[in-house]
């Protein structure tokens, strides 16, 4: 698993990489209650507001982690947005996405770099 | 920046693990360890205890204050009871609304409590209309809401539970004077305490010490007055809305209104009266936005689904805990119905949403 600055998680499975939150982001964010995912096809690129996640509070974006097309969006958050807030690392991933340039996933922080970065 | 000030229950909040943050010029908890979803839910359920002290508490002494302080409001105080409280305005020439207010009669003086945001300008504004008048900076206010507010508060302050919705009275507990109305702003049974500063935390942790009491933060404070359909100053009414506008003609009594006996007599009576006589143009109203997604603050409304120009705005939302449901506080035409379907341009995607009667959820108020 790698992470970004925006505090997501991804996780590579064959050519295509599964996106989330972090733990650490979803405590900040508090109790999440909607999520506005990105539509199967859309060609989004690095930095590209794509998501956003209400918490009772407030909005937050989810940007996009890199080039490419996304080819799965987690209808389950719909539902239940509240996955967020429970299980962040696994069953509240947001959206899987084809990366345009595979190799641009080297320049993330692994786990132990996202902690101290977190401090 | 200037300094952020505090409450007397600082220290308290911090060693509760709330997560500060500035607020009205004050550091104040946004929430606790529980999170503002829980705190909600916690004080419909139960009661949720809140540190209210950085509004203005301000006394008015003087047996004609209700007379003199009648000429700021549109409110009648003269006619108000002694023990008893009530909701005001603060209005300005042109019928704006300067500040909302609480203003109870405590026999040979007002006792009136104000916004954080708006105290310095409100006072500045009550020294100049009025003979003497008193900021009282050494209490600190704390409100006790939810159905088991009447329980923990009898069990600690003999007497209490006997209040009802909007009396005001002067109790004791151990040696100190403690000022309570029945009132507070969650739409729920509960009261308002002014404590002295230096026994807060004592008395805070003898409420906390009831196992259905949480500390609450200002954000579950936010949701819950939502959902109860109450107004937020600067956001839902301001000096751009007038009382009628905003939906808070109720607190304008009859005495005050054309024909009245006092009648008008306070700063944009003629906006005021006119709006009351004829009907204002637009109106703050309820909407109940039909998916998840939340329409906050400064969502533009629209008449249809595509083109036009926007009908309102959106001046307080949010998700409600209790009605587990986007809700939303929004100014429209006067005349839109109430089960209209309106459209709220969030994210540049026009969402429908049903205008709805508020509160969102009814209120538990013991009259």
């Amino acid at each position: 698993m790698k992470f970004t600055e925006d505090h997501e998680w991804l996780k590579t499975e064959g050519d295509v990489v599964i996106v989330g939150i972090t733990e650490h982001a979803s405590e900040q964010l508090g109790d999440v209650v909607f999520v506005d995912l990105p539509d199967v096809g859309d060609t989004v690129e690095k930095g590209d507001e794509i998501c956003v996640i209400e918490s009772v509070k407030a909005a937050s974006d989810i940007l996009a982690p890199l080039d490419g097309e996304i080819v799965a969006i987690n209808e389950d958050l719909a539902e239940n947005p509240a996955l967020v807030n429970e299980d962040p690392l696994g069953k509240a991933w947001f959206f899987k996405m084809k990366l345009t340039d595979a190799s641009a996933l080297d320049g993330f922080m692994d786990e132990a770099a996202y902690k101290d970065f977190i401090g | 920046m200037s300094e952020l000030k505090r409450t007397p229950l600082y220290d308290l909040h911090v060693e509760l693990g709330a997560k500060m943050v500035p607020f009205a010029g004050y550091e104040m908890p946004v929430q606790y360890p529980l999170g503002v979803m829980k705190e909600h839910l916690h004080t419909r359920a139960k009661a949720g205890l809140f540190d209210v002290s950085h509004m203005g508490q301000v006394i008015v002494p003087g047996e004609g204050a209700a007379e003199a302080f009648e000429a700021l409001v549109p409110v009648s105080l003269m006619g108000l009871k002694e023990g008893r409280q009530r909701y005001a305005m603060f209005t300005d020439e042109n019928g704006g609304i300067l500040d909302d207010l609480m203003v109870a009669n405590r026999g040979d003086h007002l006792f009136v409590v104000v916004n954080a945001a708006c105290k310095e300008d409100d006072i500045a504004h009550m020294r100049a209309h009025l003979e003497s008048v008193e900021e009282l900076a050494d209490r600190a206010l704390l409100a006790l809401q939810g159905p088991a507010a009447e329980g923990v508060l009898e069990a600690l302050v003999p007497g209490t539970a006997k209040m009802r919705f909007m009396d005001v009275g002067v109790y004791h507990w151990n040696g100190t004077e403690l000022w309570i109305s029945r009132s507070g702003y969650t739409g729920e049974d509960g009261y308002e305490i002014s404590v002295p500063a230096d026994r807060a935390v004592e008395f805070a942790r003898k409420l906390l010490a009831d196992e259905a009491v949480e500390p609450i933060g200002l954000g579950a404070r936010d949701s819950l007055r939502l959902e109860a359909g109450l107004c937020l100053y600067g956001h839902d009414i301001d000096t751009t809305t007038t009382p009628v506008e905003g939906n808070i003609a109720w607190a304008i009594q009859k005495v005050r209104r054309k024909g009245g006996e006092r009648e008008g007599g306070f700063p944009g009576a003629d906006r005021i009266l006119s709006e009351l006589e004829n009907g204002p143009s637009r109106l703050r109203m309820g909407l109940r936005p039909e998916g998840r997604a939340p329409m906050r603050e400064g969502v533009e409304i629209f008449a249809g689904p595509e083109g036009g120009q926007p009908i309102g705005r959106v001046t307080s939302g949010g998700f409600g805990p209790s009605i587990e449901a986007p809700m939303a506080m929004a100014y429209l035409p006067a005349d839109t119905k109430e089960g209209a379907t309106v459209y709220g341009e969030v994210r540049g995607k026009r969402l429908p949403a049903r205008v709805v009667a508020m509160p969102f959820r009814p209120a538990t108020y013991k009259r």
